[in-house]
This record gives C-alpha cells, sequence and structure tokens, in this order.
C-alpha cells in the first residue's frame, strides 16, 4: 500500500493501480472518453489528465496510465489540467457537431463551443476513442475493425473498407462505443447489418426469436468446442 | 575475410587498411553519398571508371561519403604517393579527361582542385599520418590546405570523422583508422561499468532530439530487470532538411556498429535493431554491407574477440512515418504494429521493446561511443562546453552559401555557423532566423546570432537542439508562413492516437492558413498561444508536446509579422500570396522584356525598352518576374 494525497484528501491506494481507479475509488470523480473497464487503458482521449506533484516536479500526467507511488500528490482539477480538458472538448465538439455525449460533457463542465473552429462533416460521432478496435481485437478476439490513415484522417473500419470476412456481427463495438457512432441494424425479419455488410440471424429453437448472428454462434462454437446446435436456444428459453 | 579474434587478427587487417588509405599507386576517390549522387557523382565515377579502362591507366578507382561541402560536390579526390591528396570540386563527366590528363602530364591549370589535405588526421588514435612526405610540388603552393578553408576552418570531427575518408564498403580501411580497437579494448580490458562510468564521464547526450545522458541511459538499461535486453539504433530521420544520419550511415555504418556492439555489451544485451526508414536506400545497403562484413570477421556473431560474449544485430526498414522517430513509437513499429507512441510513465529502459529492457540511442550517438572508449570520457568532455561535450553535426539548409553537414564543437556561437562555416546568405540578403530542431524545434532570430549552439542555450532561446537540422532563413523569409509550413507538416504527420495533437495542431494549421491567406481575427495569436498550452501539457508524445514550438517561436520573436497579416493584411516579406501584390519600378526597368517573357499567364506588357506593367487582375503571383529581372526591378508589396 502507497500513501498519496488526491485533491487534499489523504488516500492509502493499492501499489500498481492507476490514479484515475483511484480516485473514482474514493469518489472523486475525473472524465473520461476512452477509459473502459473490459479493455486496457490507451491514454488517447486525454481527459482524465492531472496535475502530479513528485520530488517537487509538477507534470501533468495521464491518470488512466498512471500508477500511483508513495507520496504522490494529485490534482485533478488545476488550471492547467481544465486547460487541456477545455481544449479537448472543444476540439471534439468541432470534430463531432452532432454528438450529444460530447455535447453534453461540455456543458457540464462549463466548456463554450470555440467558435474559431470550423465544424467537421464528415467524421460522424467518432472520437476515435479505439474502445471498439481494442474490445474486438482483445475481448472478442476477432480484429474485424481496425485504423487506416493517421492524424487528422485516422478512421475505424474493415480493412480496406470492405466487408470484413473476421466480422461476426456480435455488436460489441457498438455496445462500447461512448458517442454511439457505430450503427446496427437488426431489421427483425433475421438480419443484422453491420460496418456495411447484413449477416443471418439465428432463430431460437424454442421461442423462434432472432436472437443472435449465425457467425458469432459458429465462432462461440469454433472457440468453445460445443456444438453449434447446442447454442440455438436464446437466453430466455436457456 | 578472415575471423578476427585477436589484437594480432585486428593489426593485420589495419595493415591492409592502411596499404588502401595509402596506397602505392595512384588512387582516385568519388564522393557518392546521397548528396554526391544527388550532383552527379555516379556519372563522374562512371566517366572514371570508363576513361581509366580505355587509357590503360593503372589507377585505383574508390567510392567514399560525404565530407560535409555538398555545396561543392560531386567530388573527387585524387591521391598520389607521397603527395597532398587533392580535392576537385563540382566534377563534371567532361572534366574527367581533363582530370586524368593533368595528372599524367603535371600541367596545373586545365583543372584546379579546390583544396588539399597534406595529412590525415587519425582521431581514434589521435595522431597524424602524412599525405604529404618531402616537399611540397611546385604547382601546389596556391592551393588551400583544407584546414584553411572557412568551411571547414571552425570544424571539429568526432562523428564524421571518417565520412569521405574512407571507403565505407572496407571494413579494413576503417580498422585503419582505429576502428573496432574500441570494442577490443572495451570487452577484453574493461568491465561493463568501467564502460558506462566512461560514458557518463564523457557527458555525451542523445544526440536524437531529447539530449538525455547517454551513460546513464546505459545504466538504468544494465540495472533493469530481465534476461533478455535490447539495443536499439533510431535511424529514422524525418525532420525536413535534416540528414546528418543519413550521412554517417551511408559513409561510415562500422562506427555505428561498433558503437551498438560496446553498449551492448556494457549493458548485457545480445541482439540490437537499427530502425532505418526505407527511403534511405544507401544508407540500408551500406549498413547491410557492414554487418555482413562485421559477421564474417566474427565482430558479431558468438564469442566476439573470445570473450564469450555474443551479440548481433538486425537492420529494419521503416515506412516513413516521422513519428516513428519517437522511441515508443519506434518500438512499436520494430514489433510489427502501427507506429503510435505510449505514454513513457515506465521508461523503455525498463519495458521497450517486447515489454523487455531496451536502450535506443540515435545514430549520431552511437557513433561517438568508440571515440570515447578510445580516447576516455574526460578528453571528449574537453571538447564543447559544459552540459554539452564534444561536437553536434548540423546540417545546414536553406538560405545559406555553404550548403552542407557541418561538426562543430558544442557552444560554438551561431554567427560561426551561419557567416564563417556557412559563408553567410546568398545575394547579399540580410540572414533573418535559423530553424533549429526540427519541425517541432523553434526559430532563433537574427538578434540571438551571438547565441552559443549548445542544449541549454537553444532550450532558453525557445528552439532545442533537436537531430541537427538548420534551416536557414533569409529577410524575404514570411515567418507566419514558416510556422504553417511546420505545423502542415506535422499535422500530416500526427499519428492520431491522441487529441490534442490530432485536432489541437491541425486546427491551429487552419488558423495559420487563414491569417497566411488575410483571412486571420483579431485574437487569433492570444488563441494559438493557448491552445500551444493545451496542447503541450495534454498531448500523449513529445511530438505533439513540442509541436506548437514554431508558432510560439515565431510569436515570440516576430509577432509585428503576425500582426501585419492579421490586422493591415500584410505580408512583410512578400510572400504570402493572398496578400502581396508585384509591381514595377518605373526608375529601374529598362524594357528588356524579359519578365514579360517569362510570366506564364502573359499578365506583364510593355514595349520593347520601355517600362513595363503587370495587370493585377490576371496576375498569379508566381514570383517568376522577380526571379528573372536582371535590374531588380520588379517590387513586391
Amino acid at each position: 500500500m502507497v500513501n498519496i494525497v488526491i485533491d487534499g484528501k489523504n488516500i492509502e491506494a493499492e501499489k500498481g493501480a492507476t490514479v484515475l481507479a483511484v480516485a473514482r475509488e474514493h469518489g472523486i470523480e475525473i472524465p473520461t472518453l476512452c477509459s473502459h473497464a473490459s479493455v486496457d487503458p490507451s491514454g488517447g482521449c486525454r481527459m482524465c489528465v492531472v496535475e502530479v506533484v513528485k520530488g517537487g516536479r509538477t507534470r501533468i500526467v495521464t491518470s488512466c496510465i498512471y500508477q500511483v507511488e508513495d507520496g504522490l500528490v494529485v490534482n485533478t482539477r488545476s488550471e492547467r489540467v481544465l486547460e487541456v480538458r477545455r481544449l479537448v472538448l472543444q476540439l471534439l465538439r468541432a470534430r463531432c457537431p452532432e454528438s450529444d455525449v460530447v455535447r453534453e460533457m461540455a456543458a457540464a463542465l462549463g466548456v463554450e463551443t470555440q467558435a474559431r473552429f470550423r465544424p467537421d462533416k464528415d467524421k460522424g460521432k467518432c472520437i476515435l476513442c479505439r474502445l471498439c478496435v481494442k474490445t474486438c481485437e482483445a475481448v472478442v478476439g476477432v480484429s474485424a475493425i481496425g485504423f487506416s490513415g493517421r492524424g487528422k484522417d485516422k478512421s475505424v473500419g474493415p480493412p480496406f473498407r470492405e466487408d470484413s470476412a473476421a466480422c461476426i456481427a456480435c455488436g460489441a463495438c457498438v455496445y462500447v462505443c461512448p458517442t454511439e457512432h457505430i450503427q446496427m441494424e437488426d431489421s427483425g425479419k433475421g438480419e443484422r447489418t453491420i460496418w456495411g455488410r447484413t449477416f443471418r440471424m439465428a432463430a431460437c429453437k424454442v421461442c423462434g426469436l432472432h436472437f443472435a448472428p449465425v457467425a458469432q454462434l459458429e465462432y462461440i462454437s469454433r472457440t468453445t468446442e460445443v456444438p453449434v446446435e447446442n447454442l440455438m436456444t436464446c437466453m430466455s428459453c436457456r | 575475410m578472415s575471423r578476427i579474434s585477436t589484437l594480432k587478427d585486428m593489426d593485420r587487417a589495419a595493415q591492409r587498411g592502411l596499404a588502401s588509405l595509402f596506397p602505392k599507386k595512384t588512387k582516385i576517390m568519388v564522393g557518392m553519398a546521397t548528396s554526391g549522387i544527388a550532383s552527379g557523382a555516379q556519372g563522374v565515377y562512371d566517366a572514371l571508371a570508363a576513361e581509366i579502362k580505355a587509357k590503360g591507366l593503372d589507377i585505383i578507382l574508390s567510392k567514399t561519403g560525404s565530407m560535409g561541402l555538398d555545396a561543392i560536390e560531386p567530388l573527387v579526390d585524387v591521391l598520389e604517393p607521397n603527395k597532398p591528396r587533392l580535392s576537385y570540386s563540382k566534377m563534371t563527366p567532361k572534366k574527367v579527361p581533363l582530370l586524368l590528363d593533368r595528372l599524367s602530364s603535371g600541367a596545373a591549370d586545365a583543372i584546379k582542385p579546390a583544396y588539399r589535405m597534406d595529412a590525415d588526421d587519425f582521431l581514434v588514435q589521435g595522431e597524424k599520418k602524412p599525405y604529404l612526405k618531402g616537399k611540397l610540388p611546385a604547382g601546389l603552393k596556391d592551393i588551400p590546405v583544407i584546414q584553411d578553408i572557412d568551411f571547414y576552418k571552425k570544424q571539429v570531427k568526432i562523428a564524421l570523422r571518417n565520412c569521405g575518408t574512407i571507403d565505407p564498403e572496407s571494413i579494413d580501411e576503417y580498422i585503419a583508422r582505429g576502428g573496432y580497437y574500441s570494442l577490443l579494448k572495451a570487452v577484453a580490458d574493461m568491465s561493463p561499468d568501467e564502460i558506462i562510468n566512461d560514458v557518463i564521464a564523457s557527458g555525451l547526450r542523445g544526440r536524437g532530439g531529447g539530449g538525455f545522458l547517454v551513460g546513464r541511459k546505459w545504466q538504468s538499461c544494465r540495472h533493469a530487470h530481465g534476461d533478455v535486453k535490447y539495443v536499439i539504433c533510431n535511424g529514422d530521420e524525418g525532420d525536413p532538411g535534416a540528414y546528418m544520419d543519413r550521412s554517417l550511415m551511408e559513409g561510415d555504418p562500422h562506427s555505428v556498429l561498433e558503437g551498438m556492439i560496446i553498449g551492448a555489451f556494457a549493458i548485457g544485451a545480445h541482439e540490437g535493431f537499427i530502425y532505418v526508414r526505407n527511403e534511405y536506400p544507401l544508407a540500408v545497403a551500406n549498413l547491410q554491407c557492414a554487418l555482413e562484413q562485421a559477421r564474417a570477421c566474427g565482430l558479431l556473431g558468438k564469442n566476439i574477440f573470445n570473450s564469450g560474449f555474443d551479440f548481433d544485430i538486425k537492420i529494419v526498414k521503416g515506412a516513413g512515418a516521422f513519428v516513428c522517430g519517437e522511441s515508443t513509437a519506434l518500438m512499436a513499429s520494430l514489433e510489427g504494429k502501427a507506429g503510435e507512441p505510449r505514454a513513457k510513465y515506465i521508461h523503455t529502459v525498463e519495458q521497450g521493446l517486447w515489454n523487455r529492457p531496451s536502450n535506443l540511442n540515435n545514430v549520431e550517438s552511437w557513433a561517438n561511443v568508440p571515440v570515447i572508449i578510445a580516447r576516455g570520457g574526460k578528453w571528449f568532455s574537453g571538447v564543447g562546453v559544459r552540459h554539452s561535450t564534444g561536437t553536434k553535426v548540423f546540417s545546414l539548409v536553406g538560405k545559406i552559401n555553404n550548403v552542407g553537414l557541418v561538426e562543430v564543437p558544442m557552444g560554438i556561437p551561431l554567427k560561426d555557423i551561419i557567416y564563417d562555416i556557412g559563408g553567410g546568405i546568398p545575394g547579399g540578403k540580410a540572414f533573418k532566423a535559423v530553424q533549429t530542431g526540427g519541425p517541432s524545434g523553434g526559430c532563433i532570430p537574427d538578434k540571438l546570432i551571438d547565441l552559443p549552439v549548445d542544449f541549454d542555450s537553444l532550450w532558453e532561446a525557445g528552439s532545442m537542439m533537436g537531430s541537427g537540422g538548420m534551416i536557414v532563413m533569409d529577410e524575404r523569409t514570411c515567418m507566419v508562413d514558416i510556422a504553417r509550413y511546420f505545423i502542415e507538416f506535422l499535422v500530416s504527420e500526427s499519428c492520431g492516437k491522441c487529441v490534442p495533437c490530432r485536432e489541437g495542431v491541425y486546427r491551429m494549421n487552419e488558423i495559420l492558413h487563414d491569417i497566411c491567406r488575410g483571412k486571420g481575427k483579431k485574437g487569433d495569436v492570444e488563441l494559438l498561444e493557448s491552445m500551444s498550452k493545451g496542447i503541450q501539457d495534454g498531448s500523449l508524445c513529445a511530438l505533439g508536446g513540442s509541436a506548437p514550438n514554431p508558432v510560439l517561436s515565431t510569436i515570440r520573436y516576430f509577432r509585428e509579422e503576425y500582426d501585419a497579416h492579421i490586422r493591415h493584411k500584410r505580408c512583410p516579406a512578400g510572400v504570402c500570396r493572398a496578400l502581396i501584390r508585384y509591381g514595377i519600378d518605373k526608375e529601374k526597368c529598362t524594357g528588356c522584356g524579359v519578365c514579360a517573357r517569362k510570366c506564364p499567364v502573359a499578365c506583364i506588357s510593355g514595349e520593347k525598352k520601355k517600362l513595363h506593367a503587370i495587370d493585377p487582375g490576371k496576375c498569379i503571383k508566381c514570383g517568376i518576374c522577380m526571379e528573372t529581372c536582371k535590374f531588380d526591378a520588379i517590387t513586391v508589396e
């Protein structure tokens, strides 16, 4: 255990824990956009930056990655910290003017729109938080989507923007997307469309509900060696 | 190539190398680094080869790297036994017969060398070996010796010690000039701690930009937990206008390998990587050749110098992303992942490549190491100034007469580099500023011309040492346009992982474009400044963290130019097209008509020998009229 101070509060924390985790555990809220319990932090959105003092040196660090150490003094709301968060939100507002999540977070933190930034029209609601890509890779294990391009032209999608052979239409990317950028449509008639490809949905053996994509059940069967017939029952009928 | 395991083997190789550095018959060397090839050295080399063959001359023809003064390439050196080595500048295939005739007839006037070398400086051994033995031949008295040439006078060559002198494909010549003796000394006579202490004592700071103490980094990596450790050479030089590392890898690849092997031995690594950008094909080829030679001689591989130490190196080619010069992005790229940096809260010396302790240094840093081991850290720290020891290689480019690579002791005044070594600004124009530290460095204005060039002074002036690009600008350079240029470069090179760099630098670019187009708004400068603070504090890696530097340093020193663009819609330097207007000076125009003929849109008219006029409605502001007018009659406002 190590002793640290966050916003003037003395806290005993477990060695190796991140500043963000410790702060949240003690009810100190640090805003984030790219953090999710299911995947490793990537430190991309920069909303969670905090100011730390260590050995007399003050610096801005990423709280979702930075690990606590004995004697660390953390300020989660210093002027410098708020400046970074304000800039990030103004930039994301300009990138994704349609995103409610970004707008609400900006409003909650009292950040005004920067009129000098011309709103983008082609980025949708994607803030490039990476959660979809990381979930697809590390949680689902299929890596159907990834990044292409770099800088401002970086975007998420299946390779070469073609139908992804690896996608199993599980919808995990949709689920983790914080801004509802990723579109998934269930036709209700046994079809699901995601990333531009339409998948067949399996009907429950018992109730007939189209409950999961066939590709996903086949993938589960392949990885668990449970015959696919045994998976053809929906959650409610199991 | 026979195995080199002992001092005796080394001495034998050195003897072979000396025989080829000081041959008993005439030898001609062509500077064939990329800078030479770009100015036509391959044609000169081919012409020499053909002519020597056709005339049946008994002459050795070989290749060498770049001596540095790229402005006078292609450079051909002629070495006749016991005579000074003569360097012929701006050679062409047409001049080749003249050169060879001069050799056979001794006729001095047909073609004149630019300078001569009476002796060769063997830096590693700390001795001079004369080329000239006996009296100086009569015709050579008025040829200056290299040390008297302004470009070379104040230079001190440590990292570039062999460039332009040896054949980069000859390991024997490298050994003859003291190469690999430092490695032998390190593995045979020194403990890893002694090596590290010597490198610490040298004060050598990383030459890639960060300026961290090399010896301390080695020490941390040596003490890091883990059996498998790596050493890495960063050859992903990507700053616009910078080519120090390229020239070094091309001209003296063994110096980089030797530095790495010594480092690996000190740190306890058995595997090394050289990450070179694919746009450097000659550097890759020469490194590959050096690797194969070193392996064949047993200087890489198992049981180096019978010490029980094993080490080998792989070359990995980068696909051309600027950000891969950042150490964590480089390591991600080595792992086969996209070149994106990560936060460095856990240092790469603890967890780097494949999460193992990894020591990364830049090409130039590695190349300094063998000299430090040979001459001692104390000797090295005697060169340069306190806290910035040794020398630094700069590529001096832009509006400067002597374009080239220079190696100077740290702490040298900027003005010595610009005026003495660089020969000043072409066309009698005034010096305005110099950009150092690459795209994320800063601009140093003319009023700081006396600034000592070392890590800390550059930092205090709002710029940085960076890897060593030095882009010189004259009075006709618009500083807002320069800031826009560098920011635009960084926009296209940002990896896109974190928001402040990806979106913030992009928005700065938008604003700068607006300012240059006359669409700047009141408050733009203040907005750029406050965004800069957020980007510096908020970015994930050093690329974003230092990206605002060109904007901040130009605002700091050239604020009035920003104001002129924004408030008065004027570009004082006459560069930003939307804000300028070309005209013709009544007094100066002779009516020669050259500008009218050269104008691509035919917007200049006038009768012969009478005043001409520009139609501002049609003018596309290309500036060709201004460049072609011999009478300085074109004005810009």
